[in-house]
């Protein structure tokens, strides 16, 4: 297989403050799927179009954010190795493992943290639970549908400081592509870096923040800008806290849509962008130009991308 | 019931129901000087102090109130219900990442 080594982000685990409310939010506005909860009551949902067991972990507590973002990498023995080359690598701490089935349906998961502070997770095997439809000769999408219904999680944006470092780790460690950058100031420091282990414009990204470990925001794909726009709809039709779009960015050619869950962390649903080959060239920003990288239409950032973090 | 809200800050006044949060108060009418930012408890951006008047609130992230900043009338105002005229001092700010910019 020519995509091996880390696969795809796999599941991302969030803080919530009232978890009816995040349920709420996350089967009724957005249209993940609830699969299991568990005895500590985390519950665990799916997008329709992924054949794993779950994507999205939510867990109520008196703060919100993000707990850990989990990528799937193709088989136990390239799990085993990875876990070695990131304690020789030295760019991470807090190693440990987490049992097989601390998650259900998953097995073992190899846990680091980030030089931003992140908390970062590999495994290599979680159930197929399957999309709803067959795998021999299926339809389009399933029945029953709700919400924004987008048909996977994608990414995360992840605030936090020594992103040069987080950078390294990504790229020498687990194998990522710098799809696209900016840069700022004499020294040209990278203030954002959009990192890939697939075929996408970006896995995971960064942006340069004074405090450690913050949640930008959670990405799920749609398959449209008339599902985005679909989305913008049900955002007001819900009375969901709008943050920013329909909009276009620069940076990932993404037709996107920015809101916030019950808990104020926020949430991105997206169509289109690029195909990303290793050989793609990078792509680099400069700051004078940031507000067209990010808000290609309106041109300007605004003070709620910069700041507004969990 | 509607109370009168008056933010230090800048002098704004303005009504809100007692049914809503004053951020949302502030929004509605058009009115600056709070940040908004995720209005869900979680970002910490809308940060206030009440300095004078009756109010209650809704559950605030740990990370941006302390039980010691909210015994002291520390609130978010997305989170914060006026029991009576509310006179506030804005101490929420946006925090800009990209500190190079």
């Amino acid at each position: 297989m020519a995509l091996t080594g880390v696969l795809r982000p796999g599941h991302v685990a969030l803080r919530v403050m009232d978890m009816a409310k995040a349920v709420w939010h996350y089967t009724e506005v957005l249209g993940l799927i609830e699969v299991a909860r568990d005895a500590q009551g985390r519950v665990f949902l799916k997008a329709w179009d992924e054949h794993d067991h779950h994507s999205v972990v939510l867990r109520e507590t008196d703060e919100a954010g993000i707990d850990y973002m989990g990528f799937r990498v193709d088989s136990p023995a390239t799990l085993a190795r990875l876990a070695k080359e990131i304690e020789l690598s030295g760019l991470a701490t807090e190693l440990s493992w987490v049992a097989a089935g601390e998650h259900p349906g998953t097995g073992q998961r190899f846990r680091f943290t980030t030089p931003t502070g992140h908390v970062i997770e590999l495994y290599a095997e979680k159930d197929k639970v399957g999309n709803g439809m067959p795998t021999l000769n299926p339809e389009v999408w399933p029945d029953g549908l709700r919400g924004m219904a987008p048909s996977r999680f994608d990414h995360c944006l992840l605030y936090g400081d020594d992103i040069d470092n987080t950078i390294k780790l990504f790229i020498d460690v687990l194998g990522f592509t710098l799809t696209e950058k900016v840069v700022a100031g004499p020294d040209q420091m990278i203030i954002a870096a959009f990192l890939t282990c697939s075929n996408k414009p970006h896995d995971v990204a960064f942006i340069r923040h004074p405090v450690k470990g913050k949640l930008h925001h959670a990405s799920f794909i749609l398959e449209s800008w008339g599902e985005v726009l679909k989305a913008a709809d049900i955002i007001t039709k819900r009375r969901v806290s709008h943050d920013i779009g329909p909009t276009r960015h620069g940076i990932t050619r993404g037709e996107t849509i920015y809101f916030f869950d019950p808990s104020g962390n926020r949430n991105e649903v997206f169509s289109g962008g690029y195909i990303s080959y290793p050989d793609r060239p990078m792509l680099t920003w400069t700051d004078d130009e940031v507000g067209r990288a990010i808000f290609y239409h309106d041109r300007e950032l605004n003070e709620s991308f910069l700041s507004v973090v969990t | 019931m509607s109370f009168n809200i008056l933010l230090e800050n800048n002098g704004e006044r303005f009504r809100c129901s007692g049914e809503e949060n004053v951020l949302l108060g502030m929004e509605c009418l058009g009115r600056r000087g709070i940040p908004v930012g995720c209005r869900g408890g979680g970002c910490g951006v809308c940060k206030v102090q009440v300095l004078d008047g009756a109010y209650r609130v809704e559950k605030m992230s740990r990370a941006c109130i302390s039980e010691d900043e909210r015994r002291r009338g520390f609130a978010l105002a997305c989170r914060l219900f006026a029991d009576g005229d509310l006179r506030l001092q804005v101490v929420g700010k946006m925090a800009r990442a990209l500190g190079a910019t």
